[in-house]
């Protein structure tokens, strides 16, 4: 990657109860331009037929990344700052592995162009030293981009979670979801 | 050097090594002996060697990565069925729009598409002309009875004539010309969209991005050089132009199984990919839990279950089913059930 002034201290937070459904987040996605203008992040209804709970997500950025272990062609790759970047479009082969094994459902396939998208955290933002778009207009919060300093002082009754169990499998990530109190992990199954 | 040659991936270097000798074997084959061999032309056979070795190599070790691995296999085990007919008549279509024509790029933008289009004819062209008059499969004699008639000869057979002069002779020894044009044009668009593109300025590298564009129009405009000497300036520079252009391009072909020209190669892995889809939609659907949405073909789930174990994770549940038997919306669903969930429990839904 080129010189980058990416901040470390910086660290992205998701609560979902927080979301309010209002699609601010997916209109400030779309202004990314490592996107090409494309929206990924992911907002909708949980369970419509019996709540009005929505959820947003945003790509968690893996310590050991599902999507790049199972793409064919390499097309996946993390940089020394921990972002797993979107696919390399002169490598992927549009075949959906990343798509079917992530485990927070964040790759997109952008069936036209036979490609896959995702989120990268807004890298042409966050390696200017600048916030992810989602989370500088998310009115509720349920995106936070900041120091953990912050969302402690902010959120005092919450701890931030990079740690998730799905079956058998833990996954670390690096975005944090705020959880109760002295939680260590979110047992998702 | 003995650690290097100790990390080595022998099956890979086997591959390698065979593929290396056929290159020589038929370069011997179709230059009878290398007598048609145009001596000239000895080093960017040395490149074309090199590249060969390093691009089987990469290939070989490519291939041996689980979701490769499986992809290839599946693929010829797909194409290679009793559906052979309609698998290879698609993957046929397929090879003119995506491989030749490129136009999956075109969804992604019509200038990229053309500035990619432009590059990759030239350098699909070049490949044609070239690799065939570097291996000495080609070579052209004056016809005995007349000074004016060349034979164009292949593998030592005679195959065409054409008069010295005519458009046709214009045509055939101008082809790197018109590549050359075509490269450079497309290289060019190329470079002006990583110089205006504010996510491509963030995410590109010099090696990985920037070099292959300079490289290809360092080999177009060092071709250039070679036709501008001997059409205007009486071959007096033509060591000088000639050498520079062998510089250029045994580069190219030297760096070429290390950078991004290796998507060259990887890009036919598309074509498996779209049999593998339809395929597996024809063998049957699976219905995410959560949504009731058809989402994927079940033998694609079924692999990728394979393919995890084989790479170290395990999505298994407790109750014998899979986090991978969801839909990628069944998954974040799941997801804000289970913080729900903790959020309930923990007694405040905002903390």
């Amino acid at each position: 990657m080129p010189n980058t002034k990416y901040d470390q201290q910086m660290e992205f937070f998701v609560d979902m109860q927080r979301c309010i459904g209002c699609h601010a987040c997916e209109m400030a996605c779309a202004e990314c331009e490592t996107n090409g203008q494309e929206s990924m992040i992911h907002i909708h209804y949980v369970d419509r037929a019996s709540t009005v709970q929505t959820t947003v997500q945003v790509c968690m950025h893996c310590e050991d990344p599902a999507c790049a272990n199972v793409c064919p062609a390499d097309a996946i790759t993390k940089d020394e700052f921990g972002v797993v970047h979107t696919a390399n479009s002169s490598r992927c082969i549009g075949c959906s592995n990343c798509v079917l094994a992530c485990p927070f459902g964040v790759p997109q396939k952008q069936e036209q162009a036979e490609l896959m998208m995702k989120c990268n955290m807004c890298y042409d933002r966050t390696s200017a030293g600048k916030k992810p778009m989602c989370a500088t207009v998310c009115p509720s919060q349920a995106l936070f981009y900041g120091t953990r300093e912050e969302i402690q002082k902010m959120r005092p009754n919450s701890t931030p979670v990079k740690k998730f169990v799905f079956g058998q499998q833990e996954v670390n990530t690096k975005v944090n979801i705020m959880m109760p109190k002295g939680s260590t992990e979110l047992k998702i199954h | 050097m003995f650690r290097l040659i100790k990390t080595l991936n022998r099956i890979a270097l086997i591959k390698a090594t065979v593929a290396a000798l056929l290159v020589i074997v038929v370069v011997f084959a179709g230059s009878r002996n290398l007598q048609n061999y145009d001596a000239a032309l000895i080093g960017y056979l040395f490149g074309t060697v090199f590249a060969v070795f390093g691009i089987a190599y990469r290939y070989s070790v490519w291939l041996q990565r689980p979701p490769t691995r499986l992809y290839w296999r599946r693929s010829w085990e797909f194409l290679l069925s009793k559906d052979f007919v309609p698998y290879a008549t698609r993957s046929l279509k397929l090879f003119f729009r995506n491989i030749l024509f490129q136009r999956f790029i075109y969804p992604r933008g019509k200038t990229r598409w053309i500035g990619h289009f432009l590059l990759a004819t030239g350098c699909l062209i070049a490949f044609a002309v070239t690799i065939p008059l570097t291996f000495g499969w080609i070579h052209f004699t004056l016809d005995p009875d007349s000074d004016t008639t060349y034979i164009a000869n292949f593998f030592g057979f005679p195959v065409s004539t054409f008069q010295l002069g005519s458009p046709m002779a214009f045509a055939a020894f101008h082809a790197l010309v018109w590549c050359s044009v075509l490269v450079t044009i497309g290289a060019v668009m190329m470079m002006k969209r990583r110089m205006t593109n504010g996510g491509l300025i963030a995410t590109q590298t010099f090696d990985g991005d920037w070099l292959p564009l300079i490289l290809l129009i360092a080999i177009s405009v060092t071709g250039l050089g070679i036709s501008y000497d001997y059409t205007f300036l009486q071959g007096r520079t033509h060591q000088f132009m000639a050498v520079i252009h062998a510089i250029t391009v045994i580069l190219f072909l030297i760096w070429m199984p290390f950078g991004k020209f290796f998507h060259i190669f990887q890009r036919l892995a598309q074509l498996g990919a779209n049999i593998y889809k339809v395929e597996g939609s024809r063998r049957g659907m699976a219905k995410c839990p959560h949504t009731q949405q058809e989402f994927a073909s079940q033998t694609h789930i079924n692999d990728l279950k394979d393919v995890t174990k084989d790479l170290g994770f395990d999505f298994t549940l407790e109750d014998g089913r899979s986090h991978l038997d969801f839909s990628p919306e069944g998954k974040r669903s799941a997801l804000a059930k289970a913080h729900f969930q903790a959020r309930k429990e923990g007694g405040h839904f905002f903390g």
